[in-house]
């Protein structure tokens, strides 16, 4: 019955998501629509570590690294083959395949907690400089120059096997809205099938699930991999949306912030990161026009005080204030009926007492 | 001849630069088993403090070599007081408490000093023609700096009684707060000392690299690789990470470039780390400082 | 002992951390159907001895032997693949699920999904979890815990169960009970248990090991220890 209810909410979502999608051309300005594919791509970046980290427990500090992995594929590829279908599969395959080697030294050496959390990182933040230095002409991938910090274009999408046709705006804002919903329900169906348990429970105790004969080297590495190629998928949306990938993709920031949306949202949850990113990102964008308070130290306030006083995040908090409600009013209802039930009672004996 | 002397004290000078770097986030590592990741932006702080101080008329030594640390220290300690105490035994909120806090000092720097240096402070390039060394000069002074900053925090841990606190902290934190030891103490010195240690090697490297908000960055990934390749062990973690990770950048840079530099250190740190996941000294050494 | 019924033996084994000799040269072996308890003063390296047999330890020297095949230093998931049930001595359950969550991970590693959901609910009924099936485990008390941890092993069907102080932190009304428990289990499973509770060893045992400064003392029944000198020399000199 609470697989069902669970899924229930999953389809809640899923329906509210795709109203979105088809009214959001119709009510918002053109350049928003432009901006939100960005946005939208973000989102499966967040989405990805919260399905890594929230629910694998793993504390991957660096999922830029496969994010923008994804985007420079999508980009060069792309460029080089003059189509986009093909080119977003390259992009989620490079990051799944680099997640791959990187998870196969982590997960077997059993490289864990801070260990991890900074390995990962540093990952991101090598592929930052390495992109950084690749600014002269010999720095190319078939056709496609890397371009140093000024970085690479991003061909927009075409309709599948008709390299001509280029997708308009609200176009690609469909399509990586459709990409966002389904990658969403993916998610939630994944943390419920068997795969998923397990990786929840290797989550909530390491010892337990080896002793119950679980390899948990496999399991981790596994959803380590999956949330690779979902973060590469977020990465071709990101790109496609400003129309460049610039080695910003794996600086420290964009690592913060990916972090931030899930700690915001709440690990644990899918959409709670999800609807992070779209918040927080209207917040920044907001305050980088006004230029009153620099994005940065709104960002690492926001940590601060969410590690400080919101450890749990939105969500999860909202979701635990809802049943502590719902168990007060249960136990009132209990309580008034017993109260009734004593009354009864009470004139009932006190009858027989006569 | 000259080609392989030159080539060496390259080398070197890549070795102790990653010492150099490392040793205060080594230092919080290894006595608290936090990485702070607000690292970068000490080295940052330490780096404005120089250039501020001498743009003021202070002399550039007293200003690296005594400024820089001193008040990166003490900004070490109001961070410790205020924010990382209330998180002990939480690891991972602390590494998340740290880099909100190095969000935080990037997004204050900026909007006191500006996004880049040349704006509001005057050009590095006269700190760098201060004292007038020659650069070469200057990376003989620093690998000089770094040889003795390793012996006195030697000096220190085997020597003092602060010392002897913290290497029984290090070992059993538990078992020393037992002994009376007040651990909260222990941690506000050692996040300072390691903050100071950090300011030192930031100051000192500014007028190298120039100063920026972000310049952080540049060495984050270096200054961690080396601490968790290292693991616990303060001194003989930085000095055999350093050893390994410098020499097999400098001679990769030498051979290819700088840019396959960085990836050979980062390679040669993941494979060890499979190998040894706890660090060298989690594996070697255990029993050194 | 007729070999084909041995199930499990260790040879030569041994654990030494640093100068401590934690196990020292133990030959030990246990044949099918059997329910040995491994008793012993503390440090006498029974908790050793059985992490070595779980794989969470690797030995320092010697083997260890499941149905003849060497399993020494492999790794706990590739033991308990072998139909291995195992009970650790600090309780190891999944804290953030429940009750049913917890054995069901267990069930469905062996079995396909309404199989695995069918031995849940015979399980939670066998172990009388039912009012708790819901509830995360965290929030349980910690004999009930104790009896999540044990409705996991007893979920995968395992032919052979090792628990470590199955009544660690019992009342005595949950102690009988487990006790019982473990009865049950040995009608279809051989049993290791390492106690420290001599009630509950007396409530279950038929052959008792006596561990003692890493090596064994003897191996009888409860009864024929309880008499012998060197045994009470070895508690009481303990406990003085």
């Amino acid at each position: 019955m609470r697989l069902s209810r669970d899924f229930r909410g999953t389809l809640v979502i899923a329906v509210c998501g795709l109203a979105f999608t088809l009214f959001a051309p119709e009510v918002l300005e053109f350049f928003t629509i432009i901006t939100l594919s960005q946005v939208i791509g973000l989102a499966i970046l967040a989405l990805s570590l919260a399905l890594v980290w929230g629910f694998g427990g793993i504390l991957c500090f660096g999922q830029t690294a496969f994010f923008g992995l994804g985007a420079y594929a999508y980009a060069v590829t792309a460029t080089n083959i003059g189509g986009s279908t093909g080119a977003i599969l390259m992009a989620i395959l490079v990051a799944a395949a680099f997640a791959a080697i990187l998870g196969y030294f982590i997960f077997y050496g059993r490289v864990s907690d801070v260990y991890l959390a900074i390995i990962t990182l540093t990952v991101a933040l090598i592929l930052y400089s390495l992109t950084r230095r690749t600014s002269g002409p010999e720095y190319k991938i078939g056709n496609a120059l890397l371009g140093g910090f000024n970085g690479t274009a991003a061909p927009p999408l075409n309709l599948p096997g008709d390299a001509g046709t280029v997708l308009f705006p609200e176009d690609t804002f469909y399509v990586a809205m459709i990409a966002l919903i389904l990658a969403y329900v993916f998610c939630c169906w994944l943390v419920r099938t068997h795969f998923g348990r397990v990786c929840i429970a290797i989550r909530e105790n390491e010892t337990r699930a080896e002793l119950l004969a679980y390899d948990i080297r496999l399991y981790k590495l596994g959803i380590f991999i999956i949330g690779a190629a979902l973060a590469g998928l977020g990465g071709v949306f990101f790109c496609v949306g400003v129309s460049r990938v610039t080695p910003d993709v794996f600086s420290l920031s964009q690592a913060a912030v990916a972090i931030i949306w899930v700690i915001v949202g709440g690990r644990g949850t899918l959409i709670g990161p999800i609807l992070a990113t779209f918040a927080l990102h209207y917040l920044t964008a907001s305050l980088g026009s006004q230029a009153l308070l620099n994005a940065n130290l709104v960002l690492g306030t926001v940590l601060i005080v969410f590690v400080l006083l919101v450890p749990k995040g939105v969500v999860p908090s909202i979701i635990d204030l809802a049943d502590i409600r719902r168990q007060r009013r249960v136990a009132r209802s209990r309580e008034r009926r017993l109260r009734l039930r004593r009354t009864r009672n009470g004139n009932e004996t006190a009858g027989v007492g006569k | 001849m000259d080609l392989v002397v030159s080539l060496a004290l390259q080398i070197l000078y890549g070795i102790a630069n990653l010492a150099l770097i490392s040793l205060g986030l080594a230092i919080i590592f290894g006595m608290m088993r936090v990485i702070n990741l607000a690292h970068g932006e000490f080295l940052m702080l330490g780096g404005y403090t120089v250039v501020i101080a001498t743009n003021n008329g202070v002399n550039i030594w007293i200003a690296m070599l005594v400024l820089a640390p001193l008040v990166v220290g003490v900004i070490g300690v109001v961070v410790e007081r205020l924010l990382i105490r209330w998180l002990y035994g939480r690891m991972i909120d602390t590494l998340l408490a740290t880099w909100g806090l190095s969000l935080l000092i990037i997004g204050l720097v900026t909007s006191i000093f500006g996004a880049s240096t040349a704006t509001t402070i005057s050009p590095p390039l006269g700190v760098i023609t201060i004292g007038s060394y020659t650069s070469s000069g200057y990376e003989m002074f620093l690998i000089v700096v770094t040889v003795l900053l390793l012996v006195a925090v030697y000096a220190t841990l085997k020597l003092t009684t602060l010392g002897l606190v913290a290497r029984g902290t290090m070992q059993n934190a538990e078992m020393s707060s037992a002994l009376g030891v007040s651990t909260s103490r222990i941690y506000m010195i050692t996040f300072g000392l390691g903050a100071a240690v950090t300011g030192l090697a930031g100051g000192l490297l500014a007028p190298i690299t120039g100063i920026l908000p972000t310049i952080g960055a540049v060495y984050i990934a270096k200054a961690f690789i080396t601490v968790i390749s290292g693991g616990m062990a303060i001194l003989a973690g930085t000095a055999t990470a350093s050893a390994l990770l410098g020499g097999v950048n400098g001679i990769v840079a030498f051979l290819t470039g700088p840019t396959l530099g960085e990836v050979a250190l980062l390679v040669t740190a993941i494979i060890l780390l499979r190998l040894m996941p706890r660090g060298i000294t989690g594996t070697l050494f255990r029993k050194s400082l | 002992m007729n070999r084909a019924e041995i199930v499990l033996e260790t040879r030569n084994l041994s654990m030494h951390f640093g100068g401590v000799r934690a196990v020292d040269r133990v030959d030990f072996s246990l044949s099918e159907n059997e329910l040995r308890c491994l008793i012993g003063p503390n440090g006498a390296g029974k908790s050793t001895f059985f992490k070595c047999l779980t794989g969470q330890l690797r030995p320092t020297a010697g083997d260890v032997l499941i149905r003849d095949v060497d399993v020494t230093g492999r790794e706990p998931h590739e033991i308990g693949a072998l139909g291995v049930g195992i009970k650790t001595q600090v309780p190891n359950v999944f804290e953030g699920l429940t009750t049913e969550e917890n054995i069901w991970i267990s069930a469905r590693r062996w079995h396909r999904s309404s199989r695995a959901r069918t031995l849940t609910t015979e399980t939670i009924e066998r172990l009388q979890l039912g009012d708790v099936r819901s509830e995360p485990v965290g929030r349980l008390a910690h004999g009930q815990r104790q009896w999540v941890e044990l409705g996991m092993v007893v979920a995968a069907e395992p032919w052979l169960v090792l628990l470590d102080e199955p009544a660690a932190g019992m009342t005595h009304e949950e102690t009988v009970r487990t006790a019982e428990l473990i009865r049950e289990i040995n009608r279809t499973a051989t049993l290791i248990v390492v106690e420290h509770d001599m009630q509950f060893i007396r409530m279950i045992s038929r052959r008792v090991t006596l561990f003692h400064e890493g090596g064994i003392l003897m191996e009888d029944t409860m009864e024929a220890i309880s008499a012998d000198a060197r045994a009470r020399q070895v508690y009481l000199g303990h406990r003085a």
